[in-house]
């Protein structure tokens, strides 16, 4: 069981990066009864910014990770339905070894089914499989009325599309069906190999596609000049049985970083060695070889409560999409605008992205998706304000589960779809019953 | 092993609950919604990937005349009980429960007398072929305490009637195993703030099921509250009348 993963102290719920607000989360193994009377439902709080925060002034938040109760399972389909606080850390442990998995995960384990749904999550292989929405089937969803709805593709199909992505703001998801995919093995064959330069990185993840169901692009922005954008390539798929060791993978250990740190240690200085370092790690040339599934998808956990490295002040993560049709000339850009700030981080990562899924506001769209973890200080909502003004120049959009400092203005600038989103949010909830601190501060809902 | 629940709905019973079916024991669940039961059920059978739970059995604590019945019931899917839990209990601050003696009445009926007339049944049924009968206290009765004189009380009680049944049926092949937990993050306890060795339910869940296995008459878990009441136990009681816990 997951639960502990959370780092709530009473009193105070907060997002991933740090951004909290007073309020207390009603958690309880029945969610159908403290879903009733709350503007909202949080997983497991791993959103960075404020996605998963009530509106200010609401003093509840309903919290999911407890409903985890495996409800149907098909082997046949691989239709799984669950309770929304079921987590991808118990779907492997349960799963894995049987030969199933998520057709879709994220950078981590420790997320809810409905929190995977809400945000729509994409994983390394969203130029193959899209997001988690397309392998929803159906969702069981308290809305706004305090009514239980069942929506599907085929039954009420606008709530189902406007809830996949939906950000928690059509109701509460209290029961996911979710197809499962079969693997061959629980083990990746995969490689890594050191890229030189943005220009050669936008190359490779194209070529890499077909070859590959997942690939993934780690960025040392710190690099300038000639050797800008250059890092480190990740592609694999499942291994087959031959290729698999025989003893199914052991978990990995997780040791935790006690206390909030102070700020130096995410500050420039470490991130420049720690950035060359892990450059000249990975072989030049591609060197196939046999992956942990854990370490391959969610180096990330290998340390809990990472999030305590950057300090008191906590970080942020700015994620968008730049459309496939502005190039490599577009991340030129966005790596200088960071750049120019000063904005270093350890973590920056690109994708690949396939089609547009489903979901009304689901973020992946095709293109490349930069994803960069910014330290709080104080220039950095000018950073967001400025890389902001550029991706909705650009055509590109934000990721609403990684933002906690953008704009209404921007977003709206970034989002024509939205209209059809609110639309159909207010014919289930006309007196805007379900918010967020984020609806609040971006869709211009009442706090 | 063919096992009794009471109270797997949530919680460490929940846990528990996991640990046994993963591990291939036969199950019947007791508990007071029959529709609830049934979403533990199928999360059982689902996480073991075969039917583990024989049947779910209506079982209200607030009711001794269904106690009878509904372990009848259980015998009788399961052909013999080789063990009984009961992790089930009602829990209120002791606020709450100063301020509403009725409230107050019937936490100390089901946590005590309910509880201890449920054992009696559970008894009758393991004692002609043996068996262990596990039943969940709480620290909480070790020593009358300021934030919990109430809870405490029931689970005082509740600790010494196992003790002495312990005493007097393990030759006959009856083993009780009394499990005190110290604080565990469940919805018992949401919204208070947790303590230092605060414990999670999976963790004291495989302590259960070692004691069950063991027939350990007593264990505290997670493991450091043993120590803690080894202490708290002796401290004088000048010390407990100004000390808050
Ligand atoms: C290390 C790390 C790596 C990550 N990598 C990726 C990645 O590769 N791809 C990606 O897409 N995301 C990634 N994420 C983001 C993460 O997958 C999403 O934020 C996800 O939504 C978190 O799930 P959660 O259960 O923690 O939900 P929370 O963070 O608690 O909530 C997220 C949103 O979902 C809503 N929500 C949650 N549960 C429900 C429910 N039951 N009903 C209605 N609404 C609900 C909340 O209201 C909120 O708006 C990463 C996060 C971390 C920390
Ligand atoms: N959590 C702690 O810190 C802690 C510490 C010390 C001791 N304990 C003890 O540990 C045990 C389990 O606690 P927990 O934290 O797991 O509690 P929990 O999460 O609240 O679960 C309690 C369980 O008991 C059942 N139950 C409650 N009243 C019942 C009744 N009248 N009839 C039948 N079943 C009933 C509930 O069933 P429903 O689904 O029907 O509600 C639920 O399954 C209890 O004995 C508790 O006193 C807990």
């Amino acid at each position: 069981m997951t639960v502990s993963e959370r780092q709530a102290s009473p009193g105070v719920v907060a997002g991933w990066g740090g951004i909290s607000t007073l309020a207390v989360e009603h958690e309880s193994e029945d969610l159908e009864r403290v879903t009733r009377h709350v503007p909202l439902t949080r997983g497991l709080g791993r959103s960075y910014g404020d996605s998963s925060l009530p509106p200010p002034g609401e003093p509840v938040v309903a919290a999911s990770p407890r409903a985890d109760r495996l409800l149907a399972f098909d082997d046949e389909t691989g239709d799984l339905t669950a309770e929304a606080g079921y987590s991808l850390y118990d779907l492997w442990d349960t799963f894995l070894p049987r030969g199933w998995f998520t057709p879709v995960s994220p950078g981590t384990q420790f997320v809810t089914l409905g929190g995977m749904v809400a945000a729509d999550v994409h994983g390394k292989n969203h130029h193959r499989e899209g997001s988690i929405g397309r392998h929803v089937q159906s969702l069981r969803i308290r809305v706004a009325s305090g009514d239980i709805v069942t929506c599907s593709r085929q039954q009420e199909p606008d709530l189902f599309r406007a809830t996949i992505g939906g950000m928690g703001l059509t109701g509460h998801i209290l029961e996911v069906t979710l197809r499962l995919v079969r693997i061959p093995s629980p083990w990746i064959y995969g490689q890594t190999h050191r890229v030189s330069g943005i220009d050669e990185f936008i190359r490779v993840l194209h070529a890499a596609r077909d070859e590959w169901p997942f690939t993934m692009g780690w960025i040392d922005c710190l690099a300038q000049g000639r050797a800008l954008g250059r890092g480190v390539m990740f592609a694999g798929r499942w291994a087959t049985p031959d290729e698999a060791p025989r003893r199914p993978p052991r978990r990995l250990p997780r040791p935790t970083v006690p206390v909030t740190c102070p700020s130096w240690v995410m500050g420039q200085t470490v991130a420049r060695v720690f950035n060359a370092c892990y450059y000249r790690l990975h072989p030049a040339r591609p060197r196939p070889r046999i992956f942990h599934p854990e370490a391959f998808f969610y180096p990330l956990d290998a340390i809990r409560h990472w999030n305590r490295l950057y300090g008191r002040r906590g970080f942020t993560q700015y994620q968008c999409v730049l459309p496939e049709s502005g190039g490599a000339a577009l991340m030129h850009e966005l790596l200088e605008r960071m750049a120019r700030f000063g904005a270093a981080s350890f973590l920056c990562v690109i994708k690949d992205c396939g089609p547009q899924g489903e979901g009304i506001l689901s973020f992946p769209m095709p293109g490349v998706l930069v994803a960069l973890d910014l330290p709080m200080r104080d220039n950095t909502q000018q950073v967001v304000d400025s890389l902001n003004e550029f991706v909705a120049a650009a055509g590109g959009r934000i990721y609403l589960a990684k933002d906690a400092l953008s704009r209404a203005e921007h977003f709206r600038a970034m989002e024509p779809r939205l209209a059809e989103f609110e639309a159909i949010r207010r014919r289930w909830d006309p007196e805007g019953r379900i918010r967020s601190a984020q609806s609040v501060r971006l869709f211009g809902d009442r706090p | 092993m063919n096992v009794v629940l009471l109270g797997a709905t949530k919680g460490i019973g929940r846990a528990v609950a996991r640990l046994l079916a993963l591990r291939g024991d036969r199950l019947v669940l007791l508990g007071r919604d029959p529709e609830d039961l049934g979403r533990s059920a199928a999360d059982l059978d689902v996480r073991a990937g075969r039917s583990v739970v024989a049947a779910t059995v209506p079982c209200d604590l607030a009711d001794p005349a269904g106690f009878e019945p509904a372990l009848a019931a259980a015998a009788a899917a399961l052909g013999r009980i080789d063990a009984v839990i009961v992790t089930a209990a009602d829990f209120a601050t002791q606020e709450a429960l100063e301020a509403d003696l009725e409230r107050c009445r019937s936490l100390l009926t089901i946590n005590f007398a309910h509880t201890v007339v449920f054992c009696e049944h559970a008894r009758r049924f393991l004692l002609p072929h043996g068996g262990t009968l596990c039943v969940v206290s709480s620290v909480a009765g070790d020593r009358g305490r300021k934030p919990v004189v109430l809870y405490g009380a029931s689970k005082a009680g509740l600790s010494a009637y196992l003790e002495g049944l312990d005493h007097r049926y393990r030759s006959a092949g009856l083993k009780v195993v009394c499990i005190k937990p110290g604080f565990v993050k469940t919805s018992m306890t949401a919204g208070l703030r947790p303590p230092p060795f605060a414990g999670e339910p999976a963790q004291v869940a495989r302590d259960i099921v070692r004691a069950i296995d063991r027939g350990t008459p007593v264990v505290y878990t997670p493991w450091p509250w043993r120590f803690v009441m080894h202490v708290i136990r002796r401290l004088p009681r000048g010390v407990m009348r100004r000390v808050g816990f």
